[in-house]
């Protein structure tokens, strides 16, 4: 357990000390959202409207855009082998830098959300939710996402390899997650799409870090 | 030293295929404890995959390997705490200082005080100077120092060295024969592969060309699975 700890304590102080990628994400999100009204007008009611999804797609994209990196520094400098010849299962080194990553990236994008959700006019009831859903829905995202990071380790032009893979895996969390502030919105209860959130994330956790474990292997072979 | 002193660590007639080309087939290697083995031979005779069969990160197509007459394929994790691999790539992260990078693995390999292991580490290679600069102000030879300082940071029964002397003064090489040599004494064993003449006293040879396959056109039963690992 605490070289479990101490893995995600060095890939948070690496993240902290490069910096960039966290901001890059956070700053990605922010202006992902920030060109909608721009490209929709500046129409109170239709941005209300689509603030949710708007929101979760800009969610999904800049989770994306850091997930390339998720095992690439380490596969390239030699660690990635060591980890896997450490006495830590490669699920939990995957469960590790997946949490990590989740830290540095997933909670700033949820931290910014409310504000984005004001500048796009939704409804303050909304908030609370469209938090809810990002603080279920982004683990999973970064989970998802680290199946493809892993499967394309290696590959030349990996990045566009793992949007194909990963985008199309990402369409429930979409519907569930703007599904629930939709709902919330609309004076329905959010529930239901929490829960199936909920179980969304009940099932990444111990699938992923399985699937992506066996793909690194395959890597470091 | 660790538990397993005196276990013997062998290797039976090994095949080792990567993509379609066979790289070595019928080999036999042991190593007891305070012995070091030498894998000799050519530029892609198969030294490195050899190394990377015994560490367990690439499996034989055919053949086993044992720890104690025990296949290591039945505890592939016990098998991972018993060794430290020396790859091409020396894992040292630009932004962690020297003795940050070594206490991270010092912490993976379970030294008892990691920070207090690392720092006698660098004292040990002769590099107390760098552990506070960052690694990616370290030249070449400094991060490979830093990368066998990791080795001696844990404690493993079996060191598994893929050209350990790259980068390295003739200063460093015979630290590092010395810290070899002790690791022996202690009951340790070492299989290094090499071009630069390391001293190990007593070590044994193994010439990786002897078992190039010759082809003959009938390579392809060697290709199904027997699941012999």
């Amino acid at each position: 357990m605490t070289r479990f700890l101490r893995l995600i304590g060095r890939d948070l102080r690496l993240a902290l000390r490069q910096g960039s990628d966290a901001t890059i994400a956070v700053m990605f999100f922010v202006l992902c959202v920030v060109l909608f009204p721009f490209g929709v007008g500046p129409e109170p009611n239709i941005l209300a409207r689509i603030a949710a999804g708007v929101i979760w797609v800009a969610a999904l994209l800049a989770s994306l855009l850091s997930l390339e990196r998720l095992f690439q520094n380490d596969y390239e400098d030699g660690s990635l082998e060591l980890l896997s010849l450490s006495t830590l299962p490669m699920e939990a080194v995957v469960l590790a830098k997946t949490l990590a990553h989740w830290l540095v990236t997933g909670v700033p994008l949820i931290a910014a959300a409310p504000l984005l959700a004001l500048l796009l006019n939704m409804d303050a009831e909304g908030f609370g939710v469209l938090v809810l859903t990002l603080l279920v829905g982004t683990p999973i995202l970064s989970l998802i996402g680290s199946i493809g990071a892993a499967l394309t380790l290696g590959a030349r032009r990996g990045g566009v390899l793992l949007s194909l893979l990963i985008l199309p895996l990402y369409i429930p969390v979409l519907i569930f997650g703007a599904g629930a502030i939709d709902a919330a919105l609309n004076g329905l209860t959010p529930r239901p799409h929490l829960l199936l959130l909920g179980g969304l994330l009940a099932g990444a956790l111990p699938l992923a870090p399985w699937a992506s474990a066996a793909a690194l292997r395959q890597a470091v072979e | 030293m660790p538990e397993s002193a005196g276990s013997v660590f062998a290797g039976s007639a090994l095949t080792c295929l990567r993509g379609d080309r066979l790289v070595f087939t019928g080999l036999d290697f042991r190593i007891a404890p305070g012995e070091a083995l030498f894998l000799l031979g050519p530029n892609g005779s198969g030294k490195s995959s050899l190394l990377r069969v015994m560490a367990g990160l690439l499996k034989p197509i055919r053949g086993r390997l044992s720890w104690d007459d025990v296949p290591v394929s039945d505890d592939p994790d016990a098998h991972r705490g018993r060794i430290h691999y020396v790859g091409h790539l020396d894992a040292v992260k630009p932004v962690l200082s020297a003795v940050e990078n070594l206490t991270f693995w010092a912490t993976l390999g379970g030294a008892a005080d990691p920070r207090d292991s690392a720092l006698r580490a660098l004292d040990r290679l002769g590099v107390p100077h760098i552990a506070n600069v960052p690694g990616r102000y370290l030249s070449a030879g400094q991060k490979r120092r830093l990368n066998l300082a990791r080795i001696i940071a844990a404690p493993a029964a079996l060191w598994l060295l893929d050209e350990p002397t790259v980068a390295l003064d003739r200063a460093a090489i015979a630290l590092f024969e010395e810290i070899i040599a002790e690791h022996r004494a202690g009951g340790g064993m070492v299989a290094v592969s090499t071009h630069v003449d390391i001293a190990m006293p007593g070590a044994r040879n193994l010439h990786l060309d002897d078992f190039t396959p010759v082809l003959h056109g009938e390579d392809d039963d060697l290709t199904d699975e027997e699941d012999a690992a």
